[in-house]
């Protein structure tokens, strides 16, 4: 059963506040220019404090920090928005699904994926090294 | 900000691989342990008897990109158990 929004919503806030596009539906995910042209970060939100509590700092320190960025950015909501989430992983079928993940894609390909094993425990900063090394590499 | 969840092992939440005495080894989220068992969630199992990937490649995938569950729900005997790893950590 689904958390309750009023939960979930301000989780849903520490992403879009900055910046990330919300991506609710299949056809939204479908029409996501980040999963086809370009640079594209997509983050699978997740209420569990064991592992989504670090990636979303995470993720905000990266950017804030990363001298290069992907050009798109936007998040779906795990066990929430379950269309939008199975599409999301859609783009990117050979990978195990976990959440919260992250998924950068290059060009319309899968460059990079942090999944939920390499954020679990982790501090924000040892996230965000990560995804900053990634944005290095890759933009 | 997230949900936590107290009165469980300091290992709840997080991906373990599970080594025991025979030939499973078991890959999944912790839910719980004590002396008696270890209660997993999303699992994924490799029997070295069975399968043709050798432990070893089959957890520097694990390692790499998680694992597909083949078990919502699982518990592992600890008397078998011979030890419990972050799969982060290998």
């Amino acid at each position: 059963m689904p958390y309750s929004p009023l939960l979930v919503k301000p989780m849903r806030e520490e992403l879009t506040a900055i910046g990330f596009e919300e991506l609710m539906t299949g056809e939204e995910v479908g029409n996501w220019p980040g999963a086809k042209e370009g640079t594209g970060l997509l983050v699978i939100n997740s209420v569990c404090g064991c592992a989504a509590g670090m990636a979303r700092p995470g993720v905000r320190l990266a950017l804030e920090e990363s001298d290069k960025k992907p050009a798109h950015v936007a998040t779906v909501f795990a066990g929430q928005d379950q269309e939008a989430t199975a599409a999301a992983r859609g783009l990117f079928p050979q990978v195990p699904p976990s959440s919260p993940s992250m998924a950068f894609f290059k060009d319309g390909e899968l460059a990079y994926f942090l999944p939920r094993h390499r954020i679990e425990g982790r501090s924000a900063e040892d996230v965000a090294a990560d995804l900053k090394s990634a944005f290095a590499e890759h933009c | 900000m997230g949900t936590f969840h107290t009165g469980k092992h300091e290992l709840h939440g997080i991906t373990v691989v599970v080594e025991t005495e025979g030939e499973e080894t078991f890959v999944g989220r912790c839910d719980d342990m004590d002396d008696e068992k270890v209660i997993l969630l999303d699992v994924d199992v490799h029997r070295a008897g069975e399968s043709e990937v050798s432990k070893e490649d089959y957890l520097r995938q694990a390692a790499q990109w998680g694992v597909f569950a083949k078990h919502r729900h699982l518990v592992v005997d600890r008397s078998k158990v011979t030890a419990v790893n972050r799969l982060g950590e290998l």
